[in-house]
């Protein structure tokens, strides 16, 4: 077994028994990547080597890709778009500060969806990322390249982050463990915006262990995040017991319906019944909003861009364009053919579907529908954990679809976050999990929800049933 | 109905400048989508209240003291053009 296969804290175990050195680590990293990155392309910028810590007992020197939306100083961070190519992030996120306390070594920045929109991870600039399970396939998103370079072992672990899904879709889609933890229990200071009410950074990982580990490193409350949330921060390592005796688990008759995979289906009610086996309770709940949630999300998620979006004009960095003739101002003209130029398809679409929605005479009839129907979805689940305390899911409603296939077909691509999107509308946390595969040996994932801040109690059921799988 | 006008119009509320053949492809992607959504229709909010945000928000206040932060220069480091510790973009008075 190569060095770069083991999980973090398997390496933090031989690191104390004096058994693996640091350098043995990263060197094992990337000549994986030096092996595997021309056919995956899960990076977006490979980082050259800086001087590399040693273990010392208390730091936890382990290899990690970060998302190209988070800001790491001196290092370009680009969203994967031509808008902000050549960016160099003047300041460390949160979680970067907090990982650099840690003795992280940054392998470098993972590909993604540009501005993380995008199911699959072919809209970056840079171009797609492919599922290490089959190159055919896409690897999910936005977040591709961050679970792709933790299942193809390019990196030991990932930082994603989560506005719609895009943390747990591809883990799912990959074979790994992704994590978007509750609304503000992560510092989004140093995320580059795309939905500021939605998105949260998370951990893409091998297993639950790990999930808890980096979930200790980047958690806690963050004055420099106003949404932040000021609350007791647990160690979630604690979390890890194998025992749901007792637990009450929610299986959503509106998740298992029409579209969902029969295959997906199998595998995850495979796991429902193993749980059942080691002593937690199921029982059917209704969240009868939930088909609304695609529509929902695609207004709440637009506005939002459309207004975290407008600072990309061609003034403060990034890039600048020269108008050819002058149609409106010579002011005006620059913005508009620097936005033309730096934005690909997909965020032209989503910033105009935002801007409509919410322009003069149309607000009341899509922004202001989105946020009420947001309230319903958000109340459902209210409802739902006054009588369960987790609720399970699958993740994606399919396995890894083909590159190209979606493309075409805004919804299509859409209707892949169906299972995902409720949880960012509601805030809660929620954790993919792999439970198996399917008979062309493309991994499924497991959804677990739970109340705001009830992280521990995914890390329980998810440690449960991956010790005892 | 999308039409092409609208989504220039759409565009240029959005600070992006369309080609002609992308005006009527985004219009086709619009009218799509919006009709996908207009299936929130179905649902009577008239009594329910919006959601901004999910979970409790309260204003944070804090004494108005200076922290570690850019300096002018590293703040204007990225721009293409600037001038006299500003940012210089193209001129609006003729």
């Amino acid at each position: 077994m190569k060095i770069a296969q083991l999980t973090a804290h398997e390496i933090l175990d031989q690191y104390a028994a004096q058994q693996l050195k640091v350098v043995d680590v990263v060197g094992s990293v990337l000549e994986q990547i030096s092996q595997s990155e021309k056919d995956i392309h899960a990076y977006a910028q490979v980082f050259s080597g800086d001087k590399l810590p040693a273990f010392n007992g208390k730091n936890i020197p382990i290899p990690i890709a970060i998302k190209d939306n988070i800001c790491i100083k001196d290092t370009e961070t680009t969203c994967c778009s031509k808008i902000l190519k050549n960016f160099i992030a003047p300041y460390d996120a949160t979680v970067i500060g907090k990982l650099k306390q840690s003795g992280a070594i940054f392998v470098g920045h993972a590909n993604m969806d540009e501005f993380a929109f995008g199911s699959s991870t072919e809209t970056s600039c840079y171009g797609p990322t492919r599922n290490p399970w089959d190159l055919s396939r896409v690897p999910g998103g936005s977040s591709g390249g961050s679970a792709a370079a933790v299942a193809g072992n390019e990196a030991i672990w990932a930082l994603g982050s989560d506005t719609g899904g895009s943390i747990r879709q591809p883990a799912a889609y990959c074979g790994v463990v992704g994590l978007k933890p509750t609304y503000g229990r992560v510092s989004r200071f140093g995320l580059i915006a795309f939905a500021s009410s939605l998105d949260q950074i998370g951990p893409i990982t091998k297993d639950v262990t790990d999930s808890a580990l980096l979930m200790n490193i980047i958690s806690g409350y963050d004055p420099k995040d106003s949404t932040s949330a000021n609350v007791p921060n647990p160690d979630y390592t604690k979390a890890l017991v194998k025992n749901v005796k007792g637990l009450k688990i929610g299986l959503p008759k509106e998740y298992f319906i029409e579209g969902l995979d029969a295959e997906v289906k199998t595998k995850v009610m495979d796991a429902v019944l193993l749980l059942k086996s080691c002593g937690a309770e199921f029982k059917e709940i209704s969240l009868p909003h939930s088909k609304f949630a695609i529509a929902c999300y695609y207004i709440v998620a637009t506005a939002e861009a459309s207004s975290n979006l407008g600072r990309f004009d061609g003034v403060q960095y990034g890039l600048r364009a020269q108008p050819s003739q002058v149609r409106k101002t010579n002011l005006v003209d620059m913005y508009e053919e620097t936005r033309d130029q730096g934005f690909g398809n997909e965020a032209k679409r989503r910033i105009m579907l935002g801007t409509y929605s919410l322009s003069s005479g149309y607000y009341d009839a899509y922004y202001l529908k989105g946020l009420k129907v947001r309230t319903m979805i958000k109340m459902d689940f209210d409802r739902a954990f006054e009588e369960v305390d987790a609720i399970i899911t699958p993740t994606a409603p399919t396995t890894a679809f083909k590159l190209g296939e979606k493309m075409n077909d805004p919804i299509s691509m859409y209707l892949n976050d169906i299972f995902t999107t409720p949880a960012n509308l509601s805030g809660i946390p929620a954790i993919s999990i792999p439970c198996g595969f399917s008979k062309n040996r493309l991994p499924i994932g497991l959804q677990i929800m739970a109340k705001p801040f009830a992280e521990e109690t995914l890390f329980r059921i998810g440690y449960t049933y991956e010790q005892n799988r | 109905m999308i039409t092409k006008e609208h989504a220039l119009k759409i565009a240029s509320l959005s600070r992006i400048h369309l080609k002609e053949e992308e005006a009527q492809l985004l219009a086709n992607d619009l009218e799509c989508i919006l009709k996908y959504i207009d299936q929130l229709n179905e649902l009577d909010v008239t009594d329910v209240k919006p959601t901004s945000h999910a979970l409790p928000l309260q204003n944070v206040f804090r004494e108005d003291v200076v922290n570690p932060s850019l300096s002018q220069d590293e703040a204007l480091q990225f721009s293409v053009q600037k001038d006299k510790g500003c940012y210089k973009v193209p001129k609006v008075i003729e």
